[in-house]
């Protein structure tokens, strides 16, 4: 697993239940190091074993762990930058949703061995949506389903997620862990865009402010 | 720097003088293409239409929204712009001759933006169109203007760079914050590899080289060699704590006694060495190795109880050696050593180098004890010829 995804669940352990709780989780998960590089790459096998010590120690179950991951890498402030790059998919969440079959190959740009799931947009008619992902690890889906509701809150859109096509039972994320890719499955969330200016949204400027010229 | 050819014709082909424009088309393919003035701005949103004379006439809405001037149209398109290159492009006809070639623009007023530009000449009589881009100050030309990506036709690759840069920079930050987190784990490992770690003096790794390093340089230097004295009554009455207790006192008495610059390093169970750069006086290393014997036969504290330990000392002096080797410098700076041992301990030695004379006993410092050696060594005599 890409470096880039383990440190994504590093960071969100630490910043939503603390540094002590990740050093907790590592060793749970038999990591002989404190913190993942994110340029670097792992055994699939470390990603799942740190999820599975996670859910150990939180006491929750997986889909949800996953799915807060999706929300805090939208929302949380140290990962505006992330925000950012997804807010460049559109100036609506129409726009944003449209522009998620092209997320793997924006993500390829700039950094050329993250391969991420494969993502398609069907438009079942009206304000009706369904996102598929395929050839993800398994899981994929809910952590898409968190940034697709906090994706939604950032656009200030009022949408509706069924995430039925997705939450595999706790019963076989436990006997079958998250590191392995689902091969030939597909992971399928249910959209209702209700309203696309339901409220207002976060800013995004175009160019970054601040800092760099 | 004109570019030519059967879509581009250059203006003056059946034109009256003066006109920028091409012929009036009369081909059906051609006569039938016409766009309305919202159709060019959804295409080309930074589109100018100048007129015969000049004149902007009509402009795209981000163009409009970046200039931010009331009186667009009628103004002098080469009052707002300067072109850069090609050189000399300062009236319409002018443009006209470089129909097609690739133009480089900047604002004259305000942010100076520049912008990559093109100009076609239209039907005779209707003047030019421009067609502007930001190139590749995209990132500053937005700012500048705070554009959005509703600013830029869905066919503009302009936010894609954004994207781009933004995105290259994260990851380069990451690379970075990478490379000096190895960096610093490979000094770490790196000081590790030649510390002792029981004192946090040098260790024998260090010290061969940089005595190597003293000796190419040419610098002059002192060399002691140093033992401790009833170090292993010490291990054995009191314990392998207690010694290793008064190694790291010792290791804290040497460095209190020498500069920051000197390399002091353990180089076994109880020696050390002492590498002086810039002192090879006699006196000097005289006032230093009595220093060292009266701090190190001072009592050891530990657990209530005073170990006693001295030192013995042998020293050696680079420019006593036409020319010093590392190997030479030690087996003598050894052999001076163990002539303060023979000649009852708590006291330094001087070797005298090349000259191959007797070594030279200095008085004793410390009170040297007269516990038997418990150390197998050659003679001083011995060692020395």
């Amino acid at each position: 697993m890409h470096g880039l995804i383990n440190r994504s669940i590093q960071s969100f352990l630490r910043d939503t239940y603390g540094a002590a709780l990740w050093l907790r989780v590592a060793r749970g998960a038999g990591l002989d190091f404190d913190s993942f590089e994110p340029m670097l790459r792992y055994d699939d096998a470390l990603t799942g074993a740190v999820l599975a010590s996670a859910t150990r120690i939180l006491n929750r179950p997986l889909e949800g762990v996953l799915e807060d991951l999706g929300t805090y890498l939208v929302s949380h402030p140290n990962l505006e930058p992330l925000r950012r790059l997804l807010r460049f998919g559109g100036v609506t969440y129409l726009d944003f949703l449209q522009s998620l079959d092209d997320l793997p190959g924006r993500s390829r740009l700039a950094v050329p061995d993250l391969d991420l799931p494969q993502l398609e947009l069907i438009e079942e008619g009206g304000d009706q949506f369904t996102l598929v992902c395929r050839g993800g690890p398994r899981g994929f889906g809910l952590v898409m389903l968190g940034v697709l509701r906090a994706m939604a809150d950032d656009y200030g859109a009022l949408v509706l997620l069924d995430d039925s096509g997705v939450a595999t039972t706790p019963a076989k994320m436990a006997t079958d862990p998250p590191d392995r890719p689902a091969t030939g499955e597909e992971e399928r969330i249910a959209i209702n865009l209700l309203d696309p200016a339901h409220a207002l949204g976060r800013r995004f400027e175009l160019a970054a402010s601040g800092g760099e010229a | 720097m004109s570019v030519s050819g059967p879509i581009l014709p250059r203006p003056g082909d059946g034109c009256p003088p003066g006109c920028s424009g091409a012929p009036e088309p009369h081909t059906g393919a051609e006569a039938a293409l016409g766009l309305t003035p919202r159709a060019l701005a959804r295409l080309m949103p930074m589109y100018l239409w100048l007129g015969t004379d000049g004149t902007i006439r009509a402009a795209g809405p981000t163009l409009a929204k970046i200039l931010a001037v009331p009186d667009l149209p009628g103004r002098d398109f080469f009052a707002t712009f300067l072109v850069k290159r090609p050189r000399g492009i300062a009236a319409i006809g002018a443009l006209g001759r470089h129909a097609g070639a690739r133009l480089h623009l900047q604002l004259r007023d305000g942010a100076r933006t520049p912008f990559r530009g093109l100009a076609v000449p239209l039907a005779c009589g209707k003047g030019m169109v421009v067609n502007l881009s930001f190139g590749l100050e995209v990132e500053k030309g937005v700012r500048d203007h705070a554009l959005t990506d509703a600013d830029f036709a869905p066919t503009d690759l302009a936010v894609e760079l954004l994207y781009l840069t933004e995105a290259k920079a994260l990851v380069m930050e990451e690379l970075t914050d990478l490379t000096r987190r190895l960096e610093a784990r490979r000094r770490h490992a790196e000081a590790e590899a030649q510390t002792d770690t029981l004192t946090g003096l040098a260790n024998r790794r260090r010290f061969d080289r940089a005595l190597g390093a003293l000796i190419r340089r040419g610098t002059p230097f002192g060399l002691m060699h140093l033992d401790l004295d009833f170090f292993k009554q010490v291990n054995d009455t009191l314990g392998h704590a207690a010694g290793d207790h008064v190694l790291r006192a010792a290791a804290q008495r040497l460095r209190a006694e020498t500069r920051s610059a000197d390399l002091l390093a353990r180089i076994g169970g109880d020696e050390f060495v002492l590498l002086l750069p810039g002192i090879d006086q006699p006196a000097r290393l005289s006032a230093i190795a009595g220093r060292i014997v009266e701090r190190i036969g001072q009592p050891i504290e530990y657990q209530g109880r005073d170990c006693r330990v001295s030192a013995s000392l042998g020293v050696v002096r680079s420019s006593d050696y036409p020319r010093p080797e590392a190997a030479r410098l030690l087996a003598d700076a050894d052999a001076a050593l163990y002539a303060s041992k023979h000649a009852g301990r708590g006291r330094w030695t001087f070797h005298e180098g090349a000259s191959g004379a007797a070594a030279l006993l200095t008085e004793p410092e410390g009170k040297a004890g007269d516990a038997a050696d418990h150390r197998k060594r050659p003679t001083a005599g011995e060692a020395d010829r």
